[in-house]
């Protein structure tokens, strides 16, 4: 027989504690959102819902506020930061980090200064630069501040850079151009930190609630998390709604999360380049 | 197709790399560009493949001037000291890739890659990762795709350097062998004198970014021009005197402990000089060239080998076990004409 093992037993015991810690609040989430008002009335709360497949909350939150059309919102917004910022990090870290010209280092010094700049204070001259512009109140406005992140050009950058110029000159001997070398080779070679990148993006898009709450006002225009947040201080704190709404704001991000896990963990524990 | 440099210059910010140098490549030969740690090798094949720019001179390939010819365009084949494999492709997308980037359609590139995957006998990983092959496949593909182009010059940096001593030897053979039967020129870059001698045609030898000599290897042991030639080649190393030469035109040591025949009285009375003694120089006939006293004998190897001491001076020869001499006899020394050189001490030419 295996001997008992004190030292990993204490580990695998403290790890369980914080994974439930960690899990326990969208447990009760999710438990909350199935319950009937029978259920919530009880005291102490119940640990479990009485039906576990009554979703009539998810019906009357669905009809008392278009959450299906601040999800689209969402959905759009999201994907168009995605597209964009993914394209301008790769451009940008590539230019930083292979190209040569005049400042490039200087440049990109004061970039990374620029990251010193709280975002709420951005926020003030953003908000002036596009009422100037006259598309406040509108999807885009949600999309254009977001089109572009110093911190994962830096990131991407410094991946970048320790891919040895042997591979470069060697593409160039081949006959590649930048633009096929870049694509071609560098891209796939960073994969993995992109694909954190994207998932690190995609989740603060997601989540963007105080811009989208300074620049929207129209219902149509709102996203999920400023939904969530109209709903309940517009249509009461019933908690089983609120619960359910708030279940169906994060559950795409939990599905991405899952989809991408292997590559969080690999893109955040990477080392250097093999091969 | 023949190579020829012509005043090349380069010049880092604090180094002269690669300095005034004049010279041809001969067609479909292997050429080694020989030298210590630092002296330019790397930096004379990246301007000959393009990737670095040149300070001063010109490059030809055969009559073009290639100069200023960005690496696409100039047609060589360069195999980095560390591969440079595309480590997200397997081996048939790594041979492709120069023919990927050259349009050519996707069932002709395959043929054409599983051709020079036989030809360097790799053609049954073919579907692996870099990373899972060992140094010596991965330094094939390198060679393959360095190949699949047809390149008019192939240039390899050090590419036997992360092998072990075994596969070393083999690797050196095998691009021999494909060198002659691919017939393409070939530049050779390595610091180490064994492997230069035993595959090149030829050897370049640089030191500090200098042109030292170009011969073929067993004329540049034989007749090296400089100090620097003789005691970069030969192991065991050639010994080294110095002294002076005397009315007689001998050779005689600093410290007038002794004089040394010489057997061709090159140098001017009075001169300094270096005399060099290459270990198998040393006989025992005759002609006696000078008094030695044996301080110890041992075997390194297969050789048998003893110190001698000349006067002051401390040399190292072969000694076979035919003589029976031991520690602490004085004996008469013949010096062969060949493998022993007198060489000016303040330019270091052979005189
Ligand atoms: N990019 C560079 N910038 C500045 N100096 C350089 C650069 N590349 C090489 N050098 C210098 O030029 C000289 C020659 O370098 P090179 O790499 O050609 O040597 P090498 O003969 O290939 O040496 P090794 O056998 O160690 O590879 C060295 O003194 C080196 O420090
Ligand atoms: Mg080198």
């Amino acid at each position: 027989m295996k001997k008992f093992n004190v030292k990993k037993f204490f580990v695998y015991f403290f790890l369980v504690i914080g994974a439930l810690i960690m899990i326990f609040p969208f447990y009760w989430m999710i438990i909350n959102s199935l319950k009937t008002a029978q259920d919530m009335t009880l005291y102490p709360p119940s640990w479990t819902p009485s039906n576990w497949f009554n979703f009539e909350n998810y019906k009357v939150a669905f009809e008392k506020a278009p959450f299906a059309l601040y999800f689209l919102n969402s959905i759009i917004v999201t994907i168009s930061c995605l597209i964009i910022t993914t394209f301008t990090t790769i451009m940008g870290a590539f230019a930083f980090s292979r190209l040569k010209f005049k400042g490039r280092d200087l440049i990109f010094s004061l970039l990374l200064g620029l990251m010193m700049v709280p975002f709420e204070m951005l926020v003030i001259t953003n908000y002036m630069t596009v009422a100037k512009i006259g598309i406040i109140d509108t999807l885009f406005v949600l999309i254009l501040p977001f089109t572009s992140s110093i911190f994962y050009t830096y990131i991407l950058r410094n991946f970048f850079l320790s891919i040895p110029d042997s591979l470069y000159y060697s593409a160039r001997i081949d006959g590649a151009s930048n633009w096929k070398y870049l694509w071609r080779i560098m891209v796939p070679i960073a994969k993995p930190s992109l694909v954190t990148i994207t998932i690190l993006n995609a989740i603060t898009c997601w989540n963007s609630f105080y811009w989208t709450l300074l620049v929207i006002n129209s219902d149509a225009k709102r996203t999920l998390p400023y939904g969530l947040y109209a709903f309940m201080t517009e249509g009461g704190s019933d908690m089983k709604l609120m619960m359910a709404a708030a279940t169906i704001t994060i559950v795409p991000m939990i599905i991405l999360f899952l989809f991408a896990r292997k590559y969080i963990v690999n893109g955040v524990a990477r080392g250097g380049l093999k091969g | 197709m023949q190579i020829k440099i012509d005043h090349l210059t380069k010049k880092f910010p604090d180094t002269v790399a690669v300095d005034d140098f004049t010279m041809d490549f001969e067609s479909g030969k292997l050429t080694a560009l020989l030298g210590p740690s630092g002296c330019g090798k790397s930096t004379m094949l990246n301007m000959l493949a393009g990737i670095l720019p040149v300070t001063e001179g010109h490059i030809y390939f055969d009559d073009d001037d290639v100069t200023d010819m960005p690496p696409q365009k100039r047609g060589v084949g360069l195999v980095f000291q560390n591969y440079a494999l595309y480590p997200h492709m397997t081996v048939l997308e790594n041979i492709c890739f120069p023919l990927e980037i050259q349009k050519v359609n996707k069932a002709e590139r395959i043929e054409k890659a599983k051709e020079m995957a036989k030809l360097v006998q790799i053609d049954q990983y073919l579907d692996r990762l870099p990373k899972e092959l060992s140094g010596g496949q991965q330094q094939r593909v390198a060679i393959a795709r360095a190949l699949i182009k047809n390149p008019r010059l192939l240039l390899l940096d050090e590419p036997l350097s992360n092998l072990d001593a075994r596969l070393r030897l083999e690797m050196r053979e095998e691009i021999r062998r494909i060198q002659q039967e691919t017939k393409v020129t070939t530049i050779f870059v390595t610091h180490d004198q064994e492997e230069a001698m035993s595959i090149s045609d030829s050897i370049v030898l640089m030191k500090n970014g200098v042109l030292m000599q170009v011969d073929k290897p067993q004329e540049l042991y034989d007749d090296p021009k400089h100090q620097f030639v003789a005691s970069f080649l030969g192991n065991p190393p050639i010994n080294m005197i110095d002294g002076k030469i005397n009315e007689d035109g001998d050779f005689e040591l600093l410290d007038n402990s002794t004089v040394i025949k010489l057997n061709s009285k090159v140098g001017q009375v009075g001169q300094e000089v270096v005399l060099g003694i290459r270990p198998e120089a040393i006989t025992f006939d005759e002609v006696k060239n000078a008094k030695a006293e044996i301080i110890q004998r041992y075997t390194m190897g297969k050789e048998e080998l003893a110190n001698i001491k000349i006067g002051s001076a401390e040399i190292r020869v072969y000694l076979s076990s035919d003589y029976t001499y031991k520690t602490g006899d004085i004996i008469e020394i013949t010096l062969r004409d060949k493998g022993v050189f007198l060489f000016d001490k303040e330019s270091g030419k052979r005189l």
